[in-house]
Formats: C-alpha cells, structure tokens, sequence
C-alpha cells in the first residue's frame, strides 16, 4: 500500500548539503554562562543548571551531580523559563487606591521605603498592644525556617505554612506511630523493595525522585500496586489498579492487618523489639490508669523522649519483667494480672481485639474492593516481606547494646500522601498504614520504608508551643514555638476556660494535634471574630482567594466584607507574591517577590529537608538573573521588617540591625549564641572545615557555589537502617545536636498519647479537660488505636440526593507548581473536565464532552463532562488549580482557564454545620476528598461556559501586556 | 548505516511531560529556533512542540490500562515527507538517518504533513516553515558538551529513564538490543515507512502464591497462641465434681 512513493526510495538520503546548517550554533558571537542553583518550580527543590545566553535564560537542565534529581528534570522545571518571562509578573510594590473598594483590582505604586514605614508603623502598633492582631501564613512550608522565626520573634502565635490543608495527616499520623513520615521525611526504598504499594494520590510529593525510582524498580521487575479511585499518573504503569472508594483507605488497612494477623504473616521478631507490641496496659476500667501503659517509674522529662520504663510478660518465667530485659521473651497475646492485682494486656492483643472484626468482607462492603483481593493482598505483602528478605552486611548496634552482624530488610514499600490524608479519617486511617508497615517489619529498613535525617524524631517530636495565653506578651517574642506537638492534653494551646489561643484553633481541643495549623480556616474564623479579630493578615505565596481556599466564593466574600463602621472585618490584608494571583487583587498592599531565579535561599535541615535515605542534605539557590528593580524577595522584607521592628533575632538591643541581608543572616544567624547551628549545615567553621555544626563561615555561600549548591553527608553504612534503635546513628544525631535525646523510639502500635486525650476527655487523670461540648469528640476519635469511621460530611449526607464522591489531583506537568499559567504549561492544561465513570455518566443521561452541574450541599459547578474507564464508578474527579479566575495571572478574560476550566473548590465547604471546622479531628486537615456530590445535565439553553464566573481582574501598575504571540529566543543579538 | 532514533518504554513512562517541555526549551533558542506560540496567554493557546505526550485509556472498567504515549518524528527509513517535497526542503540524513527540514527551502506548503502518517510535523505558523523534531542534531554533535550530554534534551530530561537513545542499525547498541530483547516495535508498519523509532510494550510483574507459603512451621502464631497454663489454684472441675 505505500508502494507510491518507492520509486523515490534510493534518492530519499540527500547528499547535497542543506542552506539551512541545522547544526550551527544560531548565536555564536553570544555570551554563555551555566549557573547552578535549585529548582521551586515544585516543592522537590531539584538540582539545575541554568544556561544564559547574552544574560537570558535559555535552557535549564537538571544537574547530574545532584543526589535528588541525577541530573533529570520534570516538565515545570524546563518551563521555568517561561515563569521568569511571564507577563503576569508583578513588579513594583502596590497599594489598593485610596477610595477602591477591596477586591476590586485598584492599585497604585507605592515606593519599598514607604511600604516600610508603613508595615513597621502598623506592625510595632499591634506589636506593642497584642501581637496575635498580626496573623502570618504562608502557602509554601519549605520556608518555615525563617517564616517561623519572624512569627515566634514578632510574638504572635497566628503563623503556620499550608501543611494544614495538604498533607498533615500523613506528617502526623506517622509521626505519632513511627516517628517519621513520606516525603521530606522519609519514603518508600524502592532500590530493594520487590512489592511496592501505593494507595491514593500520591505523585506529587516528591517527585522526581520517585520517578526515578520507580523506572528502575519496574525495570527490576518489582510488582507494583495502585489502590486509588483513579487510574492516572503512576498508577497507568501499575501491574495491578485496585479501585478503592474515597474515603475508605481505612477500612481497607485495617483488613489488611487483620488479614496479617490471622494468618501469622507478620515479623514477629520486629514487634518484639522494635514496637510496645509487647508492653502492657492497664485494662482495669474503673482504674484512673485504665488504657496507660504500666510503668516501672516516672522520669523528670518523660514527655519528650519515650523512657523505657515499660514491662514485658515474660513468656519464660510467666512473670512481669521491664521491656527488653536480655533474654526475655514477652507474651504477645493474653491477658495477665499484676501483683497488685491490675489487669493487663499487651498492646498486641489489645490490636488483635481491634482488628478482629474488621474482617475482608466488612471491609469490602466500604471500600468496593472485593473480599478475595484483600485477603490476596495480605497475603502477597505478607508473604513477600517473610519470604524475600534481604539480608545486608553491615554490622550495626542497637539501643540495648546488642551487636548484630547484618540488617534484615523485609522488601514491601508503600507510598502514600494526600489521597489518605485529606479526608476527615485520615488521621486514624494513616495509623492504620504505619501499622500495617510495622507487622511487616519495613520500617527503616532495606526495601521497605526509610528515614531521612533529621528523621526519626521521638514520638512525638519535642517542639511544643506554649501552652497558655500569657505567652503571647506586647513587645516580646512568643515564649514556645507557633507549631509543635502535643503529647497530652497540657500542652494544648488554650486557656483556662479551654479557649483557643491561636485564630486558626490549632492546638485546641477541636484540633488538638493541629500540628501544621489550619490555614484553610484562618479567614473565616477572622472574619467571624471567632475566636477574636485581628489587624493584619500577611499572606505569602498563598492563593487563599483561589485555589487554596475552600469556599471559595463565600471566602472571597469575606475578604471584602465590612463592619457598620465601613470598617473591613479583616482591616489590613497583605499580599507577597511575584504574580498577578487571584488573591493579590484582595490586598491592601502587594510585596512584589522575586523568582526562585533571582534569589538567595536555603533548603534548610532546620525547615523541610530534602536529606537522602543515606544522610543529610540541604541545598542553596543563587540568584543567576537579576531581579526588576522593583522587587525584592521575601526573605529580604522579612529581615528588613525585623530590623525595623527590633526584633531580638534581627536587631541588636540598641536598635541597630544585625545583618546587612539575607546572605548575611543566613551565614552569621546561630539558633543560640556560639551553637554552631545555623540554617545551613555545610561548610560551616571559620574556614568551612566543618558540617552540620560550627561558627559561621563568611565564605559559606562561595562554598557551596562551587559545590553544585548542595551539602550532602553520607552516613556510615552503619547508620544508615534501623535508625529508631540504632545507638550508633542516635549517638550521632544527638552529637551533631538533631536530636535533644538518643532514647530509641519504639513504635507506637499502641498510642498512649491519643488515650491521655480521651482519658481527660473522660474526666480522668490529672491534665487538663475538654470543655463539655467537645468531651464526646474527643472521646471519640482519641482512640489509641486506629479505627475506622465514616469521612464527618458523609455521616451527615444524604447519600441517595449526593451519591458521588468528587476528588481531585494535580496533573504532573502542574503538580505543586505555583504559576500554571505558564506560556508552555498551559499548552499541556488549558483546562479541566470532570471525569466520570461512562456508566455513571450515561445513566445520569449526561454524554462524553457534554456540559454538566456538579452540585453538593454547599454549592455548584458547571463544566464539561470527560467519560472515562479509569474511574471507580462512586468517584467523579478532576485536576485542581487548572481553573482561574477571569483576568488573572495576565490571562486573557476569554482564556480558556477561566470559560472552560473551573475549580471544585466552590464545591467544598471550610465548615461543616455547626461552625466546626471540615477536617480531621484529631489534627485538623482539611478534609478536601470528603465533599459528595451529585451531577445532572446542564440546560440546553445554558451558556456552554463554567460556572460561577467572576468579574475580570484587571492588569496592574507596572505588569508587561501580555504578547498575542510569543518566538522565544533567548538572547537574541539584535 | 547509522540509524539514530528514540526507543520509548512505554512500561516505564508516567506521562509527565518533562519530555514535551524540555524539547521545547532547549529547540525554541537552538538552530531549529524560535518556535511559535499563538495565543500563549489568551483563549486556545497553540505552538510549535516537536513532542507531545497523548494519555488515552484501553479497555473497559476495572480491567482499564492508561497508556501515556509520547510522540515525536519517527525519523523513518522510508520517510513518506521526503519524497513529496517540492523544493527538497524535506531530507533524510546521509551520515545518522535523521530526518530534517531545511528551513531556508521550506515554502510551507505542508504536503509533508498531509503524507506523514504519524501526525509529527509541527508547522510554525510564524515563522510559516515547517518544523519538527532534529534529535537535537544540534546537540549529539557539539564537541563543547561533555561526551555524556551529547543527547537529544527529551531523553536527558526523562526522570523515568523511558527514552533510549542510539543506533538502531548497531546490533550492540542499547536501543537495538532493547528492540530485540524487550518486543521493541514500531508504529503502523502497515505504510511501509519503517519508522526508527520504537516503543517498547508495558511488562506485567505478578504474584503466584502456593497454598503452603501460608501454612508453614515458623508461623509465628505458634508462639503467640501458646498462652501460659492457668494458675493450679484456679477453680476447677475438680473442686466440685467427684463423678
């Protein structure tokens, strides 16, 4: 059939040479230059390099000596070029117009001096009469390091990053099992596991990196399973998609540990040793001590280090002995009674008793996954971690003194991060999955789950926040940390009467394990005055009018909203971000920040790292271009404001500045006087001879220039497994001052923290106790062991009116990505659909591409229906933060972001009924995957564009016009 | 002769198009540059990619696969877009087999586009030529890069690994030997264009589990279940009954 053109055949390779030379370098006279820095495209903070030609930016590429990315790149991370060229940047300070009203677009230049004077003037005010009138969010973490020194020295505990509406359930619920979690903190080991388990959506955490992995584990020929709604991203080179409802992971995992249990598939050596497995608790009912572990005695410092001060019952000699005597054995099942008569059981058995009715067909009524999988998935981890481990040689000692020759490693890996997590049960649904990772026995081990330094922490980890009003004070700084982490009900952050503290309520006793802050509620609460007002509200990098909202519309609303004195409820809104955001058009002032090109920065051990499973890393970016003349990074504000302020950090007491600059900061700033420690843990001492500790080296940023950006200390072999117990690496840590205590750190099967808080809230016990209405909350979900309930506005739907579930995922060429708008980005995703199961979607009459209403009971959307057969058949689904609104981020009104795409997020309430906050109740995560829904046909005579529809943002002062058309070329002489 | 091309393993790729943005960054400023984009901040956005990733689904639900599919010129050995050229602009390399277009010849007439039967040429509609992909002709030849970087930007950037590059005509090439070994093929073999690049198909790992893997000696219930013997003074049978 293609016979027509073979004539031509023997002439097709051409000799002649071409006009055009295709190999010629189209600008030779032009100056090059490569520059390393670090990425922020994404949260990943990859290695590039950063090619200029005539001093643009013409090409970036991963940087091969880099330990995270080895030299790959993702699709944002080349399209940074666009970022930097974007017309939707900001350029010069801006201050809404006198007479403008709120939201309206208005702005007029304001000079960097003014805006000094006038954020100092302001601040100092609330500074010097109640610093909690100044609230400071940020939407990304990995500045915490210096974002939460500026809060803690200002004095206000109202500061937290966006943790709290992403991914705290899985930090948390982690954490508070085995010290440590996925991502920053830890991850799947994917060069030795054989079977690895990802459940939920999980992609964009860490992503390169996991990338990376799993090819070579695919192509190991490991077996690989996705249990999630949708099958999209990873989940297409799955060897087997298991569909799971939203919302119901829990129920799945605790199947799967009954399953483990009842078939004896678990690593029994490991619960001994390394979890309270075998440890008993008191199970006398009318005893104060009911459901606590026994204790032998009580040292000073107990809460922030687990003491091993716990019994065994020794299967030997039938009798108590402390945990981990040499040579004993406990019972890991039974039930015992103490000398004194207490009865007891190990905290084995008191899961055994839990799980024992979550059988796989309980279980496959929830999830929709039949009994039959379940039951074959237990049995292929199980047996996979029995029956395939590693055995490495590496000689290592534990925290009993114990000598072991090799490390075992038991090859079963699971990942998972917002797909568990934001859902209302996350929390006790991500204990579920730390535990079931325990009785395999993959913990910090070969092929299974492994740390990252400054991972594990004690459970919980030692930062605590004050607990009591009066630690906020006029003119001082905050007396505790804005975010830590709770062991009992005394650390909570309330006051006498129980009242929250903190604007977001974190660390009450409706979030009492809030542990990231709940930003999402932060402008309905102030608004409200509940549980007081405040002044000023900073927002950094944080679209809280947009996409980063719930209630979006409603949210909006209270940002412009107004007191009878014409007074706006919220008085004082300021906005730091480099583009023409949805919510910049709500500040009364804009701080135009620089691109992660323009600027100095650290990837702090001190903030989220990006260590390796091998050891510690932390990184640095190096301005490679110049920012426009009007804009300053943030970290620049911050030390500027400091100094003005006078903030002890910042300033010296007469008043005088400490440091020049950020660069200046960062090399000279100590945590305490002569610590050693800084933000940077590389090339440190006065000649950059030492790591992780030592003076400040005023060649540090020289050095780590030279160093492709990046400080990496690979541990001894040693170190690097069994790290909870390992005396070796908690020596070290402890040495290197990580970690405060070299106690190991058992993991929690059994949580006694959650059962302090449900002891108060049964009015037991000494601490302190919930007020009346949130006793039986309390009570509730502090169960000490995981357990599974339906998502909160599940249990309060109509399931027949609202019988969907709607979720959403971000697309890889987008994920955590902060400019979508991107010239080439949105050539990939203009826009979004929802995508339906094609069943559902005809008998809801509803055709492939046709328009369609989703609605809950909080409010609805039109947009255009995609039919798919990669959907669990309960679930719709699309991908979030393509939608804009109309006129921003120097998009065209008619672009196709805002007519076609829309957010879900006018679908989702930040309250449930009651003005109780849709989360999770043990730690506040927003509970974006719980929302229901249901979809029916849009009109025939409906406007084929989404709804709602808002008002068109207008370009601002100083931004570029947008081209109708763009040849970009990168230095181009001309 | 030497036959360059890209061998794509479809087992591996996630579909994150950092192929499709890092072709477009390092070609937009590079011989084949500028490349057009058209309405790049307004309605319907549209420019010049030499690849693109298309997502399609297979198969009925729950038994559905995702197939990312990344896509570029196939570089053929009988290339459909030569012959029908009116000017010549359209060639196939003497010395690697790369397929290329000599843009000062191209009068934009777009029959190469009409005769290509994978939809891979990008007409630049500023710049009113026709273009596509070069396996950066302009980077595998620079002796200013390091021997290891003298690849097309698509397979440097790939975190998946999923694009092999080389010499398909050279047995002992990795991308020849991925081709025989893994079921390497090529698209649409029915045009008789004998496209050099391939695609490798997606691979299955599973699991078989024996009856005995679950009934062994070692189980660790044996040890669990075993419960301490009641205490001798325990009620008992004995206290009461004398039968």
């Amino acid at each position: 059939m293609a016979g027509w053109y073979s004539y031509a055949k023997q002439t097709i390779r051409m000799s002649a040479p071409p006009l055009h030379d295709p190999i010629q370098n189209p600008q030779p006279d032009a100056s090059a230059e490569v520059r390393n820095t670090t990425c922020y495209m994404c949260a990943c903070r990859c290695g590039i390099r950063v090619h200029l030609r005539n001093g643009e930016v013409r090409y970036i590429e991963g940087n091969p000596d880099h330990p995270l990315n080895q030299g790959v790149i993702c699709a944002k991370g080349s399209a940074g070029i666009m970022k930097q060229y974007s017309p939707a940047r900001l350029t010069q300070p801006l201050r809404r117009k006198p007479g403008a009203e709120r939201g309206s677009g208005e702005f007029e230049p304001i000079s960097w001096e003014e805006t000094f004077a006038l954020l100092a003037e302001r601040l100092a005010r609330l500074r010097a009469t109640d610093p909690r009138q100044f609230a400071l969010f940020t939407g990304r973490d990995q500045m915490q390091a210096l974002t939460g020194l500026f809060a803690r020295q200002f004095g206000t505990p109202n500061y937290a990053a966006h943790g709290g509406f992403c991914s705290v359930n899985m930090a948390a619920g982690m954490i508070y099992t085995i010290g440590g979690s996925f991502w920053e903190f830890g991850g799947p080991d994917l060069d030795r596991a054989r079977l690895f388990v990802m459940i939920g959506t999980a992609e964009d955490h860490h992503s390169n990196p996991l990338k990376i992995a799993l090819a070579k584990f695919k192509r190991d020929g490991g077996r690989f399973i996705s249990i999630n709604p949708v099958r999209t991203g990873y989940s297409a080179i799955a060897d087997e998609w298991v569909p799971i409802r939203p919302g119901s992971d829990g129920a799945l995992l605790l199947a799967l540990i009954h399953e483990i249990l009842a078939t004896g598939l678990y690593d029994r050596d490991f619960l001994v040793r390394y979890t309270n497995a075998g440890e008993l608790v008191n199970v006398d009912e009318k005893n104060d001590e009911f459901g606590m572990f026994v204790r032998i005695e009580v040292p000073a410092e107990e809460s922030c280090y687990d003491p091993q001060n716990k019994l065994w019952w020794d299967r030997d000699s039938n009798r108590p002995v402390a945990s981990h005597k040499e040579g004993c054995d406990p019972f890991l099942l039974g039930e015992f009674r103490l000398p004194d008569g207490t009865r007891v059981k190990p905290a084995f058995q008191l899961l055994q008793e839990r799980v024992a009715e979550y059988t796989p067909e309980w279980a496959a009524g929830i999830t929709g996954i039949p009994a039959a999988t379940i039951r074959r998935l237990a049995h292929e981890m199980g047996i996979t971690a029995r029956d395939q481990k590693i055995e490495l040689p590496i000689a290592w000692t534990d925290s009993w003194g114990k000598k072991h020759d090799t490390v075992t490693g038991n090859p079963v890996a699971f990942h998972a991060m917002r797909g568990l997590a934001a859902h209302s049960n996350g929390f006790q649904t991500i204990r579920a999955l730390a535990i079931l990772m325990t009785a395999l026995g993959t913990i910090d081990r070969p092929g299974g789950f492994r740390h990252k330094v400054p991972f594990p922490r004690p459970i919980p980890p030692c930062a605590r926040t004050p607990n009591h009003p009066k630690a906020v004070r006029p003119d001082s700084p905050l007396d505790g940390l804005a975010l830590g982490w709770p062991s009992d009900p005394d650390d909570l952050f309330v006051a006498d009467d129980g009242a929250p503290v903190r604007i977001d309520k974190a660390f009450s006793w409706e979030y009492p394990l809030a542990v990231h802050g709940l930003m999402h509620n932060v402008i309905t609460n102030a608004w409200r005055g509940d549980p007081y007002r405040i002044d000023t509200l900073l927002l950094f990098m944080a679209n809280m009018a947009w996409n980063s909202t719930m209630n979006t519309v409603e949210v909006r609303k209270m940002l412009c909203d107004k007191d009878e004195d014409g007074e706006y409820k919220i008085p004082f809104l300021v906005v730091c971000d480099a583009f023409h955001s949805e919510t910049t058009a709500f500040a009364d002032l804009i701080l135009p920040d620089t691109t992660y090109l323009e600027r100095h920065d650290v990837m702090s051990i001190l903030d989220r790292p990006i260590s390796e499973f091998d050891g510690p890393v932390d990184a640095v970016r190096i301005p490679v271009v110049a920012p426009p003349p009007g804009c300053k990074p943030f970290q620049e504000v911050l030390i500027e404001l400091g100094g003005r302020l006078g903030l002890p950090a910042f300033a010296h007491k007469d008043g005088r500045r400490k440091y020049r600059d950020y660069p200046d900061f960062i090399v000279n700033f100590e945590t305490e006087p002569g610590s050693g420690i800084g933000f940077l843990s590389g090339w440190r001492g006065k000649g950059g001879e030492k790591s992780m500790r030592g003076e400040p080296n005023p060649n540090q940023w020289e050095m780590y220039a030279r160093n492709n950006c990046v400080h990496h200390v690979e541990l001894p072999k040693s170190y690097q497994y069994m790290r909870n117990w390992n005396k070796g690496y908690l020596d070290w840590s402890q040495r290197n001052r990580i970690t405060r205590y070299a106690e190991p750190i058992l993991i929690h099967l059994y949580s006694e923290v959650l059962m302090r808080f449900r002891q108060a809230a049964q009015g037991k016990g000494l601490s302190r106790k919930p007020p009346e209405h949130l006793k039986k909350r309390v009570e509730t979900f502090f169960d000490p062991l995981p357990f599974y309930y339906e998502p909160l506005e599940a249990q309060i739907s109509d399931k027949y009116r609202y019988p969907l579930v709607a979720v959403t995922q971000r697309p890889m060429a987008m994920y955590h990505s902060w400019d979508s708008q991107n010239a080439w980005l949105r050539q990939i995703h203009a826009y979004n659909e929802l995508y339906v199961n094609a069943q559902t979607a005809r008998a809801a009459n509803i055709g492939d591409g046709d328009w369609l209403w989703v609605e809950s009971q909080w409010g609805k959307v039109r947009c255009i229906a995609r039919h798919s057969e990669a959907v669990e058949p309960g679930t719709v689904w699309t991908w979030n933060a393509i939608g804009k609104a109309a006129g921003a981020w120097a998009l065209a009104a008619d672009a196709n972001e805002s007519r076609q795409g829309f957010l879900l997020n006018h679908l989702i309430s930040e309250e449930l009924p009651g003005g109780i906050s849709n989360s999770d109740p043990i730690t506040g995560q927003a509970a974006w995957y719980d929302v229901r829904v249901r979809i029916y046909p849009a009109g025939a005579d409906e406007p084929q564009v989404s709804a709602p529809q808002f008002a068109a943002l207008k370009p601002y002062p100083g931004m570029a016009a947008a081209p109708r058309w763009l040849r970009f070329f990168a230095g181009l002489t001309k | 002769m030497t036959q360059l091309a890209l061998v794509i393993d479809l087992n591996v790729c996630v579909g994150c198009s950092a192929c499709v943005t890092s072709c477009k960054a390092w070609n937009t400023s590079g011989a084949a540059g500028p490349l057009a984009d058209l309405n790049p901040y307004a309605a319907k956005p549209s420019g010049t990619f030499f690849n693109r990733v298309q997502t399609f689904e297979i198969g009925a639900y729950p038994a559905t696969e995702t197939v990312h599919f990344p896509k570029s010129c196939m570089h053929c050995e009988d290339p459909p877009c030569v012959p029908v050229c009116p000017t010549g602009a359209s060639y196939k390399r003497q010395e690697d087999g790369i397929v290329l277009v000599d843009y000062d010849k191209c009068i934009g007439c777009k029959y190469c586009s009409w005769a290509c039967p994978y939809g891979a040429r990008e007409f630049d509609e500023l710049g009113k030529v026709m273009k596509k992909c070069t396996l950066c002709v302009d980077r595998i030849y620079d002796k200013s890069l390091p021997e290891n970087e003298r690849k097309p930007s698509c397979v440097r950037a790939c975190p998946t690994g999923a694009r092999l590059f080389g010499d398909i005509h050279d047995p002992n090439s990795p991308v020849a030997q991925a081709i025989r070994e893994q079921g390497g093929y090529a698209l649409l073999p029915e045009w008789g264009a004998h496209p050099a690049n391939h695609y490798l198909p997606r691979r299955k790992t599973a699991m078989h589990i024996h009856e005995d893997e679950l009934e062994r000696a070692d189980n660790p219930l044996l040890i669990d279940s075993e419960l301490p013997s009641p205490s001798l003074s325990e009620p008992s049978f004995d206290d009461v009954a004398s039968w």
